[in-house]
């Protein structure tokens, strides 16, 4: 297997994980596998969508983060909010508040990720004139590029070469700091982030910039911001410069629709990682999917509003937002502003290099091997019970076959394969109970009161 | 490696599904995405045809590592003239398949332009088979 480039935040905690079939059966590529008692994510598979981390019952999964203090590493502490971490919080709480708590914590500067979304809309607008290949698809969600590269490999040239909101923002009050005469090695620019992989976009080898220097996880954040909203007396009135605002096309442009919206021509916006999956697998091979212009794909349910690290509930952040969003004035302050120059560099350095397929491969070796190998997949199918119950390790009885065939798997790890191998005497108890520890672990088959559901859980 | 579907006259939501699992073997193989491409825009175009106008038919699928030969063979009305259903526009489709956004005549079209070879052979009354090879390029060979 050829190895990948991508940088991965997610964690599984092998104390925490008790090897159930949650994740592996939500992944979306089919990455996930349970061998000794423990989950294990195929690397050069996974997407960072964060699904497992949604389905996971025992927080065995985590988003790895920059430690909080790592921003007094710099002078000048420059957080990143992005609106969703806005909606995190009832409209009884006032963005002063916010803000002001977020100064309280170290930071010196506050600023807005969305700011420079108007500016990301207008490069969006000049790259589509060129292209011919349509649906033009936007990029986004850092999880769907990655989605694209590994199973959608033929979509790749489709998809816009725009950096993100984060990204083009990072870039911009980099430049106005510098400006400013703050020192390149003073500046600390951090990124809130509700999802996992927008971290991994950022840290991986994507060719994004390297303006952020860290990433904040949105629970961790709104905990510490929280605590201090909660501990300010009664009448205390917060005292804070406010970034420069947002228009209401700015807070929503990460809301599904957001950028949608603002094209012309056929313009669907597809939220939730499955969706756009069956989506774009249907668009591949039926001609139903006809004359679209502009795809804005997101991997999360209600897009970030949905990211695994929020802590609200996405429809009531995704509402939140609305109506924060309403009353709003229309020109965006990035072209008001007096950072001319900061405003140039953003506009000459608003691109990212193209991005080049990563596809999925099952098996090495030419043509005529791999339709071989698929041969004996299609045999051993003939055999497996078709129930998908994962009690192999495997997500399904097509991902067993397929790992037996690359020999990660036995046929023997089947449990219906075991009673029949059992009757036919090919297979004695002890082994098989030794096949069943071997992918759920030691003593799993044992009798357990503390487990989630149990008499004794938590005790 | 060999593949074999059934088609239902009429049943346009499962037009599409054998266009979608050859796809995904074809994409197992690596074969080039442009090649991919056109194999499936054919296959969905003929299933199409199958559904709209036959009673009933099988989508035969055989993969090689240098081709893919595609049948599909319908019981159905038949086609009385093979050169005029060739031709851009051309269409028997009833106003209810129309309404659905299929027959505007480009089906058969489409398939030669996608396609190596096309073969068909049809008798009125009885039914049409189609015949379909196209010849791979493996990318990096």
């Amino acid at each position: 297997m050829e190895d990948t480039k991508f940088y991965h935040a997610l964690k599984i905690d092998k104390e925490r994980c008790i090897g159930c079939t949650h994740c592996m059966t939500k992944c979306p590529t089919g990455a996930v596998r349970i061998r000794d008692g423990n989950a294990s994510i195929r690397k050069d598979w996974c997407v960072d969508c964060g699904e497992c981390l949604k389905a996971c019952p025992t927080e065995a999964i985590s988003v790895e983060q920059d430690d909080f203090q790592k921003i007094f590493d710099y002078k000048a502490r420059i957080v990143l909010v992005p609106t969703v971490f806005i909606g995190q919080f009832s409209k009884y709480t006032t963005e002063e508040e916010i803000i002001s708590a977020l100064y309280e914590l170290g930071f010196t500067h506050v600023f807005h990720v969305e700011f420079t979304a108007d500016m990301i809309h207008r490069e969006m607008l000049r790259q589509m004139e060129s292209m011919d290949e349509k649906p033009v698809i936007s990029s986004f969600c850092p999880a769907i590029i990655r989605l694209i590269q590994v199973r959608f490999p033929a979509l790749v040239d489709n998809i816009l070469q725009v950096k993100s909101p984060v990204d083009a923002t990072a870039t911009y009050y980099h430049k106005v700091l510098e400006e400013e005469g703050v020192p390149f090695e003073d500046i600390g620019i951090f990124y809130i982030t509700p999802c996992a992989a927008k971290i991994a976009a950022l840290k991986g080898a994507e060719g994004y910039s390297s303006a952020i220097k860290g990433v904040i996880n949105m629970d961790t954040l709104y905990n510490k911001v929280y605590h201090i909203l909660k501990n300010r007396p009664k009448d205390y009135k917060p005292e804070c410069a406010l970034p420069p605002a947002l228009t209401k096309k700015e807070m929503r442009w990460s809301q599904t629709g957001g950028e949608a919206k603002h094209f012309s021509g056929r313009c669907l916006a597809i939220d939730e990682i499955h969706n756009v999956i069956e989506f774009l697998e249907r668009m591949e091979t039926t001609t139903e999917v006809r004359n679209v212009d502009f795809l804005e794909l997101r991997a999360c349910d209600l897009s970030c509003a949905g990211g695994v690290l929020a802590v609200a509930n996405r429809f009531l952040t995704a509402e939140r937002i609305m109506k924060r969003s309403m009353k709003r004035d229309k020109a965006p302050l990035i072209y008001v502003s007096e950072r001319k120059e900061a405003l140039a560099y953003l506009k000459q350095h608003i691109t990212i290099p193209p991005l080049h397929p990563n596809p999925k491969l099952r098996y090495e070796g030419n043509i005529e091997e791999i339709l071989k190998k698929m041969e004996q997949v299609r045999n051993l199918m003939c055999y497996l019970p078709g129930i998908d119950c994962g009690a192999c390790g495997s997500p399904n009885c097509q991902s067993l076959a397929e790992d037996i065939v690359r020999h990660e798997a036995q046929f023997s790890d089947c449990v219906f394969m075991q009673r029949n191998m059992e009757k036919h005497g090919k297979l004695d108890k002890e082994h098989a109970f030794r096949i069943v520890e071997k992918t759920w672990g030691k003593d799993r088959l044992n009798k357990d009161c503390y487990k989630k559901g149990a008499k004794y859980e938590g005790r | 490696m060999q593949f074999k579907f059934e088609l239902e006259g009429g049943n346009f939501s499962k037009a599409g599904y054998a266009s979608s699992q050859i796809k995904k073997v074809l994409k197992q193989l690596s074969i080039d995405s442009h090649i991919i491409k056109r194999v499936v825009v054919a296959l969905y175009e003929a299933e199409v045809n199958v559904v709209a106008h036959a009673w009933r038919g099988i989508v035969q699928a055989e993969i090689d590592a240098d081709k893919i030969s595609l049948i599909l063979q319908d019981e159905g009305p038949g086609i009385p003239d093979i050169d005029q259903a060739m031709q851009e526009g051309f269409s028997t489709a009833s106003p209810a398949v129309r309404e659905m956004g299929f027959g505007a005549g480009m089906g058969l079209p489409n398939m030669k332009k996608n396609v190596d070879e096309l073969k068909i052979e049809s008798k009125v009354d009885e039914g049409t088979t189609v015949r379909m090879t196209t010849y791979f390029s493996v990318k990096g060979e």
